[in-house]
């Protein structure tokens, strides 16, 4: 009896104990979010959960007092019953019930979620192997969001990070209290923007402008993470989404600040700059945007990404690669940048691929011929 | 040629050619289903050991074995093997062996076909798996290959991947048409459709599955094709084409193909049950009904693997609830199942273990398939790991816990001797341990919000990551102990009664064990 109890008090403890850990480190459920709807979400989620745990109580509760009462070696001798027909109309009337108690809830959330009428702020969103591009529809604002997290840190030669893989050199900032319209689209493959706290999960299709929208609560202001949620290619896991929501105020000076930003990025193409200074930025720029496919020393990857050391381009070819640059390679993971960087970045990263990795040629293409070349 | 002659003059005792040309050339259904089996078992391993590959680069965060590149080209080359090489395959070899014996003829229907839908296997995944060794590597865009990432911005090995899937249709497709041909025409005297065995059911409505919708899948890779090597732009938005199109395509396929997977595993539980509980099937024509009515189903729920892509309200609205309805047949399966249980006289060989495990694992992962029908909450669940973790708990410890059940129940009738029971029981605990502790934590790390098919994941994903690579390797190595388990009852074994199991019920046990060569040359009466 004592040896009963004692194992029953512990087990109860290791139970608490391990429940307790679930909570404190090992995330095993949805999150709640910050939205009506993503509440509404998580309710509805909690309430299907525990409906299919009731029913497997039942069903596993009848197995197992059948497997240990009704055993032949306990002396179990059969019943010859084969047929109920009392029974499969009850359990399928029942069921039934359960499920259009089931259906209402969800009809309810999903119109909701359906209703993206009236938004304030509308911004749009365009998937690109591997990044995302925000548009401020109306605002004079746009860019590209990348990943943050350095390759080393993947590659395990740097420590990883609190926010390893879910960090992006630039936030897409949306305000709060205000219904923020997404509008949806990609310009490759498929891609998924998804904000879990905000539950809003939308393909994005090339042809297509999906819509989905977000209400962040007053006072909820914060930075959201998510990544993107459909296979697109090699660097599918290393696309991530960071939202910052911050108040009304802040968001219309963070826009102004844009503004200045864009034009400050204008003005300083028009500057001169020394060899140097493009091989440093022309460093910085391959190493965020090239390397994950061209590799972190211009050796290339597979088939498909050509590399850059010894390339006829490169070595002789100046306007073709600056076209490659602005308009991408039709027909290939090659996108065009022209949007994507400013004019100074352009020709740092040419001057840089021209001139690293024993390539040599002495070459420097300036902001300026990136200005002529677009014209 | 001597051979064949002196079988010629022994009527009546047909035995088979000696040599690998037996093999070759072989018409019986037998000989067929055994090589259906074998060709299962190694694609079995070999997508296992491509999962084995995933697992281990998951177990930490960080990318430490292999590239994303790679882990891409495991994550479909996994897909396609298990599904198309596994699976499948495995249910056609279980039909070939029992199906004839089942409904007492002499063998399939259409013998010839019969070698020639298996011998086309080998081929087929001979060159998709080539494609791992060719310079662009092999196909890399998930097993559900959604365009335009398998078209424009495919490998250039897509087109042998295209080749396969059509040879494996063709495949699949002469399988499904000799299956309903030997139902339909070879049957026993007074076997009528009602009074059929629930394997022979579930299989004869599983062939017609496949029958209308391996087509699709052939016109969907065709589309492809034509896309990637002849200019068109089906599914091409820059040219006018539809990405979305694909989708629907597909899923069309798609949805059916899970229950093709399925519904035979049905079958094979509605034997083991009962015959271990030694008491008749409760409820057969309800059992027959609730096959039907899934399969018909199925045909009306593709869009819910595609909540996301933005369809119009209205459109979600009708796939969720046809897709709660099919809760209502498969519940009655499930129901049918525990009352066969109920009051009988239950032993637990091991059938009979891996049957009950399949009960109950198919039934949780019916339920996280319920949660999933729910379209809003789908928002959240869809695209993470708690879809790899439903999926796999409908296919691992259900189709492939079924096959299993079904080779230890089958193996003393084919081979003539019995398995080791305290071996087979050992396989079924490391199977059943391991298969929990690998998918179950998949359910927390996708509702904490894992993307599926990722290289590499942030941190707070790496414990349970961390505990299913553990179950991987435990569940990936107890397979081993299956191979043994088999070859050592084909070698050796106590020798089998005819009956086989006390409460076995069904033509097939009236035979001898092992089973002759040809099954009946004398049509049995069925009363």
């Amino acid at each position: 009896m004592k040896i009963r109890t004692w194992l029953s008090l512990s087990s109860i403890a290791l139970l608490l104990s391990l429940s307790s850990l679930a909570k404190a480190e090992w995330g095993v459920n949805m999150t709640e979010g910050v939205t009506e709807i993503s509440q509404s979400i998580y309710d509805l989620h909690m309430l299907i959960f525990w409906i299919c745990v009731a029913i497997g109580v039942v069903v596993f509760g009848v197995m197992f007092y059948v497997m240990f009462k009704h055993r032949k070696s306990k002396g179990a001798v059969a019943a010859q019953f084969d047929e109920s027909v009392t029974l499969e109309w009850l359990w399928t009337v029942i069921p039934t019930i359960i499920l259009i108690a089931m259906a209402v809830p969800a009809t309810k959330t999903l119109v909701e979620m359906y209703d993206a009428s009236d938004a304030q702020v509308d911004i749009k969103i365009t998937g690109y192997q591997w990044k995302w591009q925000y548009d401020y529809l109306g605002e004079d604002v746009s860019f590209f969001s990348n990943l943050s997290t350095s390759r080393d840190a993947v590659y395990n030669k740097e420590e990883k990070g609190e926010n390893y893989l879910l960090e992006v050199d630039k936030e897409v900032v949306i305000p709060t209290g205000q219904k923020v319209r997404f509008l949806i689209t990609s310009n490759d493959v498929i891609h998924a923007w998804w904000v879990p706290e905000f539950a809003v999960k939308k393909d994005a299709i090339p042809g297509y402008v999906n819509e989905s929208w977000v209400n962040v609560p007053v006072g909820q202001e914060g930075i959201y993470r998510g990544q993107c949620a459909e296979l697109c290619g090699v660097d599918h896991g290393f696309m991530p989404i960071v939202v910052r929501a911050v108040s009304q105020a802040d968001y219309a000076t963070w826009l102004d600040e844009q503004r200045a930003e864009k034009e400050a990025a204008a003005l300083a193409a028009l500057g001169d700059y020394s060899f140097d200074e493009l091989m440093t930025t022309g460093a910085e720029v391959y190493a965020g945007r090239c390397a994950a496919c061209h590799g972190q020393n211009g050796e290339g990857m597979g088939s498909m990404f050509p590399p850059m050391v010894g390339s006829d381009i490169v070595l002789n070819d100046v306007e073709k690669h600056i076209d490659i640059l602005i308009n991408g390679v039709a027909g290939s993971a090659m996108q065009s940048f022209a949007e994507q960087l400013t004019d100074v970045e352009i020709a740092a990263v040419i001057t840089y691929e021209r001139n690293a990795w024993g390539n040599d040629t002495g070459d420097i293409v300036t902001p300026r011929d990136i200005i002529d070349a677009r014209q | 040629m001597t051979t064949t002659t002196a079988a010629h003059d022994d009527h009546g005792h047909h035995g088979p050619a000696k040599g690998i040309m037996r093999w070759v050339l072989t018409t019986n259904h037998k000989d067929i289903g055994t090589m259906y089996l074998w060709f299962s078992f190694i694609m079995l391993l070999t997508g296992g050991v491509m999962a084995l590959i995933i697992r281990a680069e998951l177990f930490q965060p960080g990318m430490q074995l292999i590239e994303p590149e790679f882990f891409n080209q495991m994550t479909t080359m996994h897909g396609l093997i298990m599904v198309f090489g596994a699976i499948m395959p495995a249910f056609v070899g279980l039909a070939n062996w029992m199906v004839p014996m089942m409904v007492g003829a002499p063998d399939m229907a259409l013998p010839r076909m019969n070698n020639l839908s298996f011998w086309i296997l080998p081929f087929a995944f001979g060159m998709l798996l080539l494609t791992l060794f060719s310079e662009a590597g092999a196909p890399n865009f998930g097993w559900t290959f959604y365009a335009p990432l398998s078209t424009t911005y495919a490998p250039s090995s897509v087109t042998y991947f295209i080749f396969g899937v059509h040879l494996m249709g063709i495949s699949s497709i002469m399988g499904a048409i000799n299956i309903v041909a030997t139902i339909l025409n070879m049957r026993a005297p007074g076997m009528t459709y009602m009074k059929m065995p629930l394997f022979v059911w579930t299989w004869f409505i599983t062939a017609y599955l496949l029958i209308a919708v391996m087509p699709v899948l052939a016109g969907v890779v065709t589309m492809m094709l034509m896309d990637i090597h002849f200019g068109t732009s089906f599914f091409n938005a820059a040219g006018g084409g539809d990405p979305v199109l694909f989708q629907h395509l597909f899923w069309f396929f798609g949805h059916p193909e899970v229950y093709i997977m399925i519904l035979p595993a049905f079958g094979i539980v509605s034997h083991i049950i009962p015959t271990f509980s030694r008491k008749p099937l409760f409820g057969y024509s309800s059992m027959v009904y609730a096959t039907a009515s899934i399969a018909f189903l199925s045909f009306i729920v593709w869009a819910h693997h595609m909540f996301t892509v933005g369809l119009p309200l209205v459109t979600e609205l009708f796939f969720m609830y046809a897709t709660m309805v099919i809760a209502i047949p498969t519940g009655v399966k499930v129901f049918n199942w525990v009352s066969t249980m109920f009051q009988g006289s239950l032993t637990f060989e091991t059938p009979m273990l891996f049957a009950i495990a399949f009960v109950i694992l198919f039934t949780i992962g019916g339920f996280s398939g319920l949660m999933l029908a729910i379209a809003p909450a789908d928002f959240q669940y869809h695209d993470t790991y708690f879809v790899v973790a439903h999926f796999h708990y409908v296919l691992v410890p259900g189709a492939l816990f079924a096959i299993i059940a079904g080779v230890y129940f089958w193996l003393p009738k084919w081979c003539g001797n019995y398995y080791d029971e305290f071996l087979g029981k050992l396989h079924f605990w490391l199977s059943f341990i391991g298969v929990n502790i690998t998918f179950f934590p998949m359910h927390f790390i996708g509702l904490a919000g894992m993307p599926r098919r990722i290289p590499d994941y942030a941190l707070q994903f790496a414990d349970f990551n961390a505990v299913a690579s553990v179950g991987a390797f435990i569940f990936g190595f107890s397979q081993l102990l299956f191979l043994y388990i088999v070859i050592k009852t084909i070698r050796s074994g106590k020798q089998a009664t005819p009956e086989v199991w006390e409460g076995a019920d069904g033509l097939e046990w009236t035979l001898p064990s092992p089973a002759p060569y040809h099954s009946f040359s004398e049509p049995p009466q069925v009363k």
